[in-house]
């Protein structure tokens, strides 16, 4: 009954391609986004924006970036946690080699060393592909893990060879360091997520994104169709790592406050893997959910059984945790290969027949 | 004129000056790659009958040396553990078939990629819940593997040569043979290349896709539990080994995905030269710890002059 479609004519091909061809969808992301910008600043503990929010905000936009390269350019990466790191540790020379720079600007300048660093391993997917391809992204994941423990200067020779965020203000708030709010770090996020996401969504529905998905398909057929391969596959990893290194650099400076290398190591990859898989490859909407379940299930494991009483050990339960997240691969593998965006798409399918069966 | 030297002229200077040394890094890069053929083995196995890139076979040597020494410490002779490992890891194979394989047969090989990926995840947590995540030792001398080291004095130096070390490498030799015999001489070998080849015409001549699957799943856990064995008395049995593990990608990324002897060449071609580089170059040069990445590095460069590694089938693809 919510979700009726009956009377919403389109008459231009213009309202049939644009963002929102139903209205209810406007809707429900209009309340969504209501939620995000106005309650749950305000309502939010302490606990749920450093557990949940700010994690799911961070993951998903991670996530994003991986999915446009994996999910509509169908080059598979095992690097992202290293590019990651490379957002973060440009983010935290830039500021602290110009302390005066705005943090925003930072952040998404950050962006621009990661897409340069992925796009140069990303050149060897012109003549490399498939599993071989994964294996030129887990090099570039080995050798900057390794470069960031080395190379001195990128931690300002810290004897804990850790990088700690300063703080940094924009107009007397601060937004990053040990002074920030969690509130503050959450609108920060916010804003950053909320940008990119439309940056990509749109960039996905645009004639780049065609020219992607064109490629994930068969990259033979779409050069014959006159599709420049160089072009739609570079650009993929420069958009990719781009917003990859500014999730990165959020990561360090909105959530973690400090990081060293091993923090950006293969098993960040991995998370953000599993994120793009379990939310659906090729949808900008199954970032969200899987970030929204990836964050949300070791919490949910860690109070569950305090619920019922029973005394579980916190390391059983992060085992546990691990073997869920495995399990619940291999099952929506199986059960809905296209992850949870599909489910949704279904449901919605549904809703907007229902109560009719067609 | 001062860095090329060091780069260029140095290294191979220390080499010349100290034979002895070199042939102990070698010695020591050639048992290393002997272990990464191993995993990269079982990996090849797989791949070949079934298109699965198994992800999982990393996790499986740590696994299977955790049921060994589990097994042993719940009180049974070490060969019955053995025995015992071999059945856990038949019961795995099954398991996965059945559960896993089976519903995802048709799907992309990326699909599959994942799902092993799934099962990775799978059994660390089990592991680590059943086992616990902290260093074991494997029960080197109960089965019988020696414990000597040997001394030689070659060009008037020194060279340590660990007895165990030895029987890694003999005992690998010998397994890959048993291998190539079994893949290329009996019935059962046949049919997992036919499957490889080509699996619609292998399934109408009347070959069980469920049978060989199991079959090459359990071989591969074999072969996991004599890495796991061998990698164990060196190093001892924790989840660090899974790390390790994924070294063994690009060793078959080097010898080719299809090619059991690529697997062997590449892993101790990658065992041994990294073993060089970071003595002559990256210690040095670089402050160490290039192990880590030499290895991608290095497949990485073969790959864009040969996509299909060194020893793999060529890539033809039709549209």
């Amino acid at each position: 009954m919510l979700y009726r479609t009956s009377g919403q004519f389109k008459t231009t091909y213009r309202s049939d391609q644009a963002l929102f061809p139903i209205r209810q969808d406007a809707i429900l992301l209009g309340l969504i986004l209501i939620f995000a910008w106005a309650i749950l600043p305000f309502t939010a503990s302490e606990f749920a924006f450093q557990t949940l929010l700010i994690p799911v905000l961070i993951y998903a936009l991670a996530a994003t970036g991986l999915n446009i390269l994996t999910g509509y350019a169908g080059q598979l990466s095992l690097g992202t946690g290293a590019f990651m790191g490379v957002g973060a540790y440009a983010c935290y020379k830039m500021i602290t080699i110009f302390p005066e720079m705005n943090l925003l600007v930072a952040v998404l300048a950050s962006g621009l060393f990661s897409a340069a660093v992925g796009v140069m391993f990303g050149l060897p997917s012109l003549r490399i592909k498939g599993f071989y391809l994964a294996i030129a992204t887990l090099a570039a994941q080995f050798f900057l893990i390794w470069l960031f423990e080395k190379w001195a200067w990128l931690y300002n020779y810290n004897a804990s060879g850790a990088i700690q965020v300063p703080n940094v203000e924009i107009f007397g708030v601060h937004f990053a360091g040990p002074l920030a709010t969690s509130q503050a770090q959450y609108y920060f996020v916010l804003v950053v997520v909320t940008l990119l996401t439309l940056v990509a969504i749109n960039l996905t529905r645009g004639n780049l994104g065609r020219s992607w998905k064109a490629v994930r398909d068969m990259d033979i057929a779409a050069e014959l169709i006159g599709i420049n391969l160089l072009k739609a596959k570079l650009t993929a990893f420069a958009v990719s790592s781009y917003i990859v290194g500014v999730a990165g650099a959020l990561f360090v400076f909105s959530w973690r406050g400090a990081a060293e290398p091993n923090l950006f190591d293969i098993e960040l990859s991995f998370r953000v893997l599993f994120i793009a898989i379990i939310g659906g490859l090729g949808s900008i909407l199954g970032n969200w959910l899987g970030a929204i379940l990836i964050v949300a299930l070791p919490v949910v494991l860690n109070t569950v059984p305090e619920v019922f009483g029973l005394d579980i050990k916190s390391a059983t339960v992060e085992h546990i945790n691990v073997m869920i997240v495995g399990a619940l691969i291999v099952f929506f593998l199986i059960v809905e290969p296209h992850g949870l965006a599909r489910l949704w798409a279904l449901i919605r399918e549904k809703l907007i027949h229902w109560p009719f069966p067609y | 004129m001062e860095f090329l030297r060091a780069v260029f002229i140095d290294p191979f200077a220390d080499m010349i000056a100290a034979p002895d040394f070199l042939l102990q890094v070698l010695w020591e890069g050639l048992v290393s790659g002997v272990l990464y053929a191993l995993i990269a083995l079982g990996f090849v196995l797989i791949f070949r009958s079934s298109r699965i890139f198994n992800f999982a076979q990393g996790i499986m040597v740590v696994f299977a040396a955790l049921t060994l020494v589990g097994l042993h410490q719940m009180g049974l002779p070490a060969w019955f553990a053995f025995a015992g490992t071999l059945l856990v890891m038949f019961l795995l194979a099954v398991v996965i078939e059945r559960v896993v394989l089976r519903p995802l047969v048709g799907q992309p090989d990326i699909m599959l990629f994942m799902a092993t990926i799934g099962i990775t995840l799978f059994l660390v947590g089990g592991g680590e819940i059943i086992f616990g995540g902290e260093n074991k030792q494997m029960i080197s001398d109960e089965l019988g593997i020696p414990d000597a080291s040997l001394e030689f004095n070659p060009f008037d130096g020194f060279l340590l040569i660990e007895a165990r070390d030895i029987t890694v490498v003999v005992g690998a030799a010998l397994m890959v043979a048993a291998l190539l015999v079994f893949l290329n001489r009996s019935k059962m070998g046949r049919a997992i290349r036919a499957l490889g080849d080509d699996p619609q015409a292998a399934l109408s001549v009347g070959i069980s896709l469920t049978t060989i699957w199991v079959l090459v799943w359990f071989m591969a856990g074999i072969i996991a539990l004599m890495t796991g064995i061998a990698w164990g008395s060196r190093a001892g049995v924790s989840f660090a080994l899974e790390i390790i593990a994924l070294k063994a990608l690009p060793v078959l990324m080097l010898g080719g995905l299809e090619s059991i002897s690529g697997a062997i060449v590449g892993g101790i071609a990658i065992g041994v030269l990294e073993k060089l580089f970071e003595i002559y170059w990256g210690q040095p040069l670089m402050g160490g710890g290039t192990e880590g990445w030499f290895a991608y590095v290095l497949a990485l460069t073969v790959l864009l002059f040969r996509p299909q590694g060194l020893f793999g089938e060529k890539i033809i693809e039709r549209v």
